[in-house]
């Protein structure tokens, strides 16, 4: 089984209506274990029991980023491979980058309500976390803006790698920026390494939440292709009765 | 070489005539500083303290602007489907187009830096700052933008979609525009610093810009 067979829409329904099942119920299983451990964690000395929050920013936080990773792959195997279904990935994969994302900057305000006294700081991360959530949705509107999907799948892709490029610079610079105007900042989140009884629920939500995202991907795809063949035979039935 | 001096001639001919646009930038661009007193209020060193900021801003806002015609014109007297077909490399082409209209619409919005630095009560060191910052930190602007134009064009959109595609891009260049300014006026940083960052992401720019743009015109144009 290579990419190449995935290439045939038929071929991938076929395959993930069987791992479907199998995914959700691993994701599933690894949240409420997740939860579960998160829930028996003793509160930070610190932060009290708001360090909960915790376990469901940091890898809201990661997937973030590694959603924009998913759809730069993505968007590469449309321009240089012409994979069929590398758009329909990279589409499926923005709103959920942005809902993971959005996710990041509501728990964190959450979080910063009572540790920091303010639900917003222009902090460095919580700055560069905002540009990549306008990101997506300048993504989101670039998809949307066009009717067929292959035209702005590629427009899409060059937008796509760009920002994949451009992403680093611009965390660099808002963190150049804020050192400058903010020098003693009170967010820094520094403090002893994290211990085990916090490091095993963390890790153990984190691949819960992959498997989260891997499930609505792949179920978002499927969406979009299913989407895609009714576009079709609406216009097929159309030509036909105009004949 | 003939055929980009002559593509550049071209475009900068037809930027400063009658419908070319490229000065309409720098009327906006006035009209954005001459606003920024009334939310602000009429005082003086205040508006000296965010002087650079405001000047910044309204070249970024008014090169966005101008951006919008760099290949809509093009496309729609069908001459982008010659350049696209033609032997010159498009990625020269698209390099070659944005350096035309720097000239044409970002040179302009420099020259104006001292008159408006005037009315925001910016000294003569200041304003010497921003032009130069500007100088070299707007191609960046206009390189980078030009990705947003090219896109625009092969999905028939233009106006807000580029401007929510190309502001955010747009970023670090603002940031380390402003900061070198101040640096010039306040310190304590030292202005070499953020002013080479800000060459660097000029220098950035002419690179990934011409081949995203030319990628975008290559692929989306039929």
């Amino acid at each position: 089984m290579t990419l190449i067979d995935l290439a045939n829409p038929s071929k991938f329904l076929a395959l993930t209506a069987r791992a479907l099942p199998w995914l959700a119920g691993a994701t599933a299983i690894l949240l409420l274990v997740g939860c579960y451990q998160a829930a028996m964690a003793p509160d930070d000395y610190q932060q009290g029991a708001t360090v909960k929050i915790m376990f469901i920013h940091v890898p809201n936080a990661w997937l973030s980023m590694f959603v924009w990773g998913v759809m730069s792959v993505a968007a590469l195997g449309t321009l240089v491979w012409r994979h069929p279904l590398a758009d329909v990935a990279a589409k499926a994969a923005a709103p959920i980058g942005a809902a993971f994302t959005f996710l990041a900057l509501v728990t964190g305000s959450l979080w910063g309500r009572p540790m920091w006294g303010t639900y917003w700081e222009w902090d460095a991360r919580l700055t560069s976390v905002l540009v990549l959530f306008l990101m997506y949705l300048g993504l989101m509107a670039l998809w949307r803006a066009v009717e067929d999907p292959s035209r702005a799948a590629r427009a899409a892709a060059v937008l796509t790698l760009v920002g994949a490029i451009n992403l680093p610079i611009i965390k660099f610079s808002v963190d150049w920026w804020n050192t400058l105007h903010q020098p003693s900042s009170v967010l820094r989140m520094g403090g002893p390494s994290l211990d085990k009884a916090f490091l095993i629920p963390l890790l153990v939500m984190a691949v819960g939440f992959s498997l989260l995202f891997m499930t609505l991907h792949l179920a978002a795809m499927r969406n979009e292709i299913l989407r895609r063949r009714v576009r079709s035979l609406q216009m097929m039935q159309a030509s036909q009765q105009a004949a | 070489m003939t055929a980009l001096a002559a593509l550049i001639r071209r475009d900068i001919k037809i930027a400063l005539r009658v419908g070319g646009g490229a000065l309409i930038g720098v009327l906006f661009f006035l009209t954005v500083t001459v606003l920024m007193p009334f939310a602000i209020g009429p005082d003086l060193p205040l508006l000296a303290r965010l002087g650079p900021a405001i000047l910044w801003l309204g070249a970024l806002l008014a090169s966005l602007l101008t951006l919008d015609r760099l290949f809509t014109a093009d496309h729609e007297d069908g001459s982008l489907d010659v350049i696209v077909m033609g032997r010159t490399p498009l990625e020269l082409a698209c390099a070659a187009k944005a350096l035309a209209h720097w000239l044409a619409a970002g040179v302009p919005l420099i020259a104006a830096t001292p008159v408006l630095g005037l009315l925001l009560n910016l000294d003569a060191a200041a304003t010497s700052a921003v032009a130069l910052t500007m100088l070299v930190g707007t191609p960046a602007l206009t390189f980078t933008g030009m990705i947003g134009a090219a896109l625009a064009v092969t999905l028939h959109r233009g106006g807000l979609l580029l401007a929510v595609l190309v502001l955010p891009l747009s970023i670090p260049v603002l940031i380390f525009g402003v900061a070198a300014s101040q640096a010039a006026i306040t310190g304590p940083l030292s202005f070499g610093t953020p002013f080479s960052i800000l060459c660097a992401l000029s220098l950035v720019s002419f690179v990934v810009g011409p081949f995203a743009a030319a990628a975008s015109l290559r692929h989306g144009l039929d």
